[in-house]
């Protein structure tokens, strides 16, 4: 174990509150009376269902399969009769509905048939397949599918491991760390093997001192393997954050790891991977932190799908709690629906009472105090974001590049004069991205209208050419029957000749009623 | 705008704490200028004090505003009366209230959005309009607190101080250097008076940097610039400029580094910002001292630089992580 070599900008030191549970071993939390897994991921589009409502499924057989390239599938938790594939609420901040399939567990725990992935003989193509037909997505928050970010196997040379978990509260990463090491390691050699990588370096928060020692006790032998303490300061988890701490490597925004030789993953997505190349199991359950005003704070293992509701049940909440967060209290979501269902980014649950969480007071105006650019990680001007985001001011707001800011909400933890900062940058960010997308439709309607001026135009233009050609073929062959090759007004008389004759001809045949298969006149 | 998105966690800043923790910095001045005027500075305190939380109050009112008692009309005060002679007459105290409560602060829309130094405004407003009472600082114990007292009530009908009042070394080297006879070092005996004053200052401010509640560049770059500008021609024609140490050892020098150039509502916010402008007001305080008509230079210098702030902001924006090449 060595201290991180590298730094970042910033930063916060937020009470941790992680005492409450990184003591509590995780425990497998008892089958609930329904599931209702999610068959997409946070703002992804759907999967292709893959089974009927009234099918019985067993445990880990595939519910959805990945509708596009940034999907990933979807699996039975258990075994068990589906009910209904339906909307349900999802466990996210607007309360919105999305496709869940509705498992009625049937108890038995009957595995579909299962083995290891032999990854030795597979193709990089093939495993990534694997990866992605096991639903393995990044367990640390964003649920972005693991396969997508190895890339093709060459790019990348360094495997950061993200166990810092900076967020207050959380100890489910902590707690698998102690407790799963060596099979978290064993994912990141798969992870560093699919990438091309040759090295991993693992980053964990110093205040875990314990799981930091199991990671040294887990790496040692593999002479590839480092790992690192990074000072506790929120947020030293964040992807970019922790990157840099341990490579050096700045990542801009808009710009992502493998181009600079780097990816990170969390290490309850490499704990994942293990089990689904080791023993063939589909990614259908995560360890999840219950804690805040509760009685029996914990980690469990939960199955994905399990209503929020039933989880929070089993820490037993005070009766004082008026809200439940999904995620830490820097990033996370209050929950307006406990229905919804465990998704397979969540983490944390917070029963959350006033005690803990205080409403945050008034705001008042901005002093300028520059506490926020002190705090921010991104190494933005926060306050500057604010004004601008308060007279709407969206040009600004992009040279001042907004759109760098990771949402980490350093800057509203220390903002003296109580300001709601990231909210008012989620909104411009909104409404930045609503005007451009409204520029690019009116953008596109007139292009099409412009092409289709332009296509009527030359359709016009061809039609004449057309007309004049077949005038000059209809000439010709007037000529060829004998008509003196004269000067233009022989010509067209001629031409006015034939039309004459043409048009008598129609008369006569409209008069006559036309035989029913033939074709229509020519114009 | 609604609260209820994340971060759902806050830290223990609040705007109310951190003034208050600049009104805890300035009790040792304050304390050592009560003991200077034998308990005299009390009552202009208390009368700027009341005036300001008044006028406060009710331009909140009529803006529609909440009362908040965040210690900022509460710090304005406080500086005017560290700024202004003991011996201000009360109008005058009032005045400057009014000024740097109504005009400076809250015809600019208040907390957070003045351009200028509202303590600096009233005060540079005094001294343009009653540039004889402004020039009345006492030198320590020079008068009962009665006398005092009599002399700010209006009750004293004395046209004070011509005596006293030239006692204070910016008004004696003011002098000297116009009437070019006396050589700037003879005001060496006059400059440990205040040193009390000065440590005070200090004092309080190196505790509000090591509390990180102002930012360590602007004292630090105003006082090397202040000492090195006046450095190289004291010591080419020493009997023209004052001594580099009569700079850095006055009491408002030390007032303006810790207490006014780091007010951040009118200051620069980038690092490089605060640089530039604490060198650019030592500039111009220096400047003023050493050729201006007015015996001290800080109230125009920062509000000079409180000008050019924004400007400078825009110019020394840092580059975001990242993007730094």
């Amino acid at each position: 174990m060595q201290p991180a070599p590298y730094s970042f900008p910033g930063g916060i030191h937020p009470e941790t509150h992680k005492a409450l549970t990184r003591e509590a071993a995780i425990a497998p939390a008892p089958l609930p009376a329904q599931l209702f897994v999610p068959l997409q991921e946070k703002g992804r589009a759907p999967g292709r269902i893959v089974v009927r409502a009234g099918e019985r499924v067993l445990k880990g057989q595939k519910l959805a399969e990945p509708a596009d390239a940034l999907g990933a599938a979807m699996h039975a938790p258990t075994s068990g009769e589906v009910r209904a594939i339906a909307p349900h609420p999802l466990a996210q901040a607007d309360g919105g509905e999305g496709l869940c399939a509705h498992i009625v567990p049937d108890g038995k725990e009957e595995w579909t048939p299962h083995a290891p992935f032999d990854l030795q003989s597979a193709t990089h193509e093939a495993a990534l397949r694997h990866l992605r037909d096991s639903g393995i997505v990044g367990l640390g928050g964003a649920a972005f599918p693991s396969h997508i970010k190895l890339g093709d196997g060459h790019q990348i040379h360094t495997l950061v491991l993200n166990g810092a978990e900076c967020e207050p509260w959380i100890t489910c990463d902590e707690r698998l760390m102690r407790e799963q090491a060596t099979a978290i390691l064993r994912g990141a050699q798969i992870l560093a093997q699919l990438a091309g990588a040759a090295e991993i370096r693992v980053g964990i928060e110093d205040n875990k001192p314990e799981a930091l020692a199991a990671m040294e006790v887990a790496s040692a032998g593999q002479a590839n393997v480092q790992v690192f303490s990074v000072p506790t300061r929120y947020p030293a988890g964040g992807e970019k954050q922790l990157i840099e701490s341990l490579t050096g490597i700045r990542i801009p925004a808009g710009r992502y790891g493998p181009q600079y030789g780097v990816q990170c993953f969390n290490v309850g997505t490499a704990h994942a991977v293990a089990r689904a190349i080791d023993h063939g199991e589909p990614l259908i359950s995560r360890v999840v932190t219950l804690t805040g005003a509760v009685r029996r704070p914990a980690n469990v293992e939960a199955l994905i799908g399990t209503p929020i509701a039933d989880l929070l049940a089993l820490a037993e909440p005070e009766n004082n709690v008026t809200r439940t967060l999904l995620g830490g209290p820097m990033m996370g979501v209050a929950l307006p629906n406990l229905a919804a269902p465990l998704p397979k980014h969540g983490n944390c649950l917070i029963a959350a009472s006033d005690a803990l969480f205080p409403p945050r007071p008034a705001p008042s105006p901005c002093i300028r105090c520059t506490a926020c650019a002190q705090a921010c990680p991104q190494r933005l001007q926060p306050f500057e974001l604010y004004w601008f985001a308060h007279a709407r001011a969206f040009d600004k707001l992009a040279r001042y590049r907004l759109f760098d800011c990771i949402e980490c909400g350093a800057c509203a933890w220390v903002c003296p004069a109580n300001l709601p900062l990231v909210d008012y940058y989620r909104f411009a960010k909104d409404a930045i991205r609503t005007q451009e997308r409204e520029r690019r439709a009116a953008d596109s309607a007139r292009e099409r209208f412009e092409w289709r001026s332009f296509r009527l135009a030359r359709e016009k233009e061809e039609k004449a050419a057309r007309l004049k050609a077949r005038a000059a073929e209809t000439l010709s062959q007037m000529n060829n029957e004998g008509a003196p090759p004269d000067a233009g007004s022989a010509d067209k008389q001629a031409l006015i000749a034939a039309a004459v004759a043409r048009a008598a001809a129609q008369k006569a045949a409209a008069e006559t009623p036309p035989p029913p298969t033939e074709e229509p006149p020519q114009p | 705008m609604s609260t209820t998105h994340s971060p759902y966690a806050h830290g223990p800043a609040s705007v109310r704490a951190t003034m208050f923790r600049v009104l805890a910095a300035l009790v040792p001045a304050l304390a050592v200028l009560v003991w200077y005027s034998q308990g005299a500075i009390l009552l202009p305190l208390v009368l700027s004090s009341a005036a300001c939380l008044a006028l406060e109050a009710v331009c909140l009112k009529l803006r529609a505003r909440p009362w908040r008692n965040d210690g900022s009309a509460l710090l304005t005060a406080w500086l005017l009366t560290l700024c202004l002679p003991v011996v201000t007459p009360w109008w005058l105290v009032l005045t400057t209230a009014l000024i740097a409560i109504v005009f400076a602060k809250h015809l600019y829309g208040g907390l957070g959005q003045n351009p200028f130094n509202p303590a600096m405004a009233a005060f540079c407003v005094a001294i343009v309009a009653a540039p004889g009472i402004m020039a009345q600082h006492l030198p320590p114990h020079a008068m009962s607190t009665l006398e005092q007292i009599r002399i700010i009530l209006g009750l004293d009908a004395r046209e004070v101080l011509d005596g006293i009042a030239s006692a204070t070394p910016l008004n004696a080297l003011s002098n000297a250097l116009h009437h070019d006879d006396t050589h700037a070092a003879d005001f060496a005996d006059t400059l440990a008076t205040p040193l009390a004053l000065i440590c005070a200052y200090a004092l309080g401010g190196l505790w509000l940097v090591r509390a990180r509640i102002i930012d360590w560049r602007t004292p630090l770059v105003f006082l090397a610039t202040l000492f090195l500008l006046a450095t190289l021609p004291w010591w080419i024609a020493p009997a023209r400029y004052p001594s580099p140490l009569f700079h850095l050892l006055h009491p408002s020098t030390m007032l303006a580094a810790f207490f006014i150039l780091t007010d951040p509502v009118t200051g620069c916010t980038t690092a490089r910002g605060k640089c530039l402008l604490a060198a650019c007001a030592a500039l111009i305080v220096w400047l003023i001292r050493s050729h201006g008509a007015y015996p001290d230079g800080i109230a125009f210098s920062v509000l000079l630089m409180n000008f050019c702030a924004p400007f400078i902001d825009l110019h020394t924006q840092p580059k975001a992580f990242g993007h730094e090449r």
